[in-house]
């Protein structure tokens, strides 16, 4: 780092810094929540402020460094940015409609009952006949 | 001086991203049910990809860059297969 760099602008460390410690704060902040909640559904929740605004700032200030350290514009930071915040909604409705799944199927107490509409065919069909 | 603010900004980072990533382990290890253990495991790599940028920024490399772009792509992959696993018992059909 000292080698590579040995004039870099006051502003490009402290918008550097500034992000760095934005992202992995809240990245930080979601892993204790996801630690700390007490049911699976609310813990689902907690992990996204890591996948929205903690990749959305490392990945702003790798850009940012890396545009101002090789003089010249540096974005392929970005794919990150856009893969990640393009699968983790995917990946989180698949984990919350297979616990859902689980649960229900084990008659647990505090998930709701089957909408018909929502549900697989074969329980819509055996509601029909019932 | 700004070498020192960035220098210990990246180190701090780290370390807040290292803790992120003990709390991702805990709860994986210790996880009531699998669809936690599964949660657990998506978090961490998530977690290790920022490490890694991370780790690009302090050493100036561009090849941490592509370990992030792998380990976010097959850990895309490698969750989404273990949702399919729980909820129905078997990957491909």
């Amino acid at each position: 780092m000292t080698d590579a760099t040995p004039d870099l602008p006051l502003w490009t460390s402290l918008m550097v810094s500034f992000f760095l410690l934005v992202g992995a704060g809240l990245t930080l902040t979601g892993s204790i929540g996801f630690l700390r909640f007490k049911t699976f559904y609310e813990r689902l929740h907690a992990p996204t402020l890591g996948t929205s605004w903690g990749t959305g700032g490392i990945v702003m200030a790798s850009m940012i460094y890396f545009t101002v350290t090789q003089q010249r514009p540096v974005f392929h930071e970005i794919l990150v940015g856009i893969f990640v915040t393009v699968t983790t909604p995917v990946t989180l409705m698949l984990l919350a409609r297979a616990a859902l799944h689980r649960d229900r199927s084990e008659g647990h107490p505090e998930v709701p009952g089957s909408s018909s509409l929502t549900e697989t065919p074969e329980t819509f069909i055996d509601q029909k006949k019932s | 001086m700004s070498l020192v603010i960035l220098s210990w900004s990246v180190t701090i980072a780290q370390i807040m991203l290292a803790l992120a990533m003990a709390c991702a382990c805990v709860r994986m290890f210790r996880g009531p049910r699998a669809q936690d253990r599964v949660m657990g495991l998506d978090t961490l790599y998530i977690n290790s990809m920022l490490l890694l940028l991370t780790h690009g920024i302090r050493t100036g490399t561009a090849i941490y860059f592509e370990a992030a772009l792998i380990i976010g792509l097959l850990g895309f992959v490698s969750s989404v297969a273990l949702a399919k696993f729980l909820m129905r018992g078997e990957v491909i059909e």
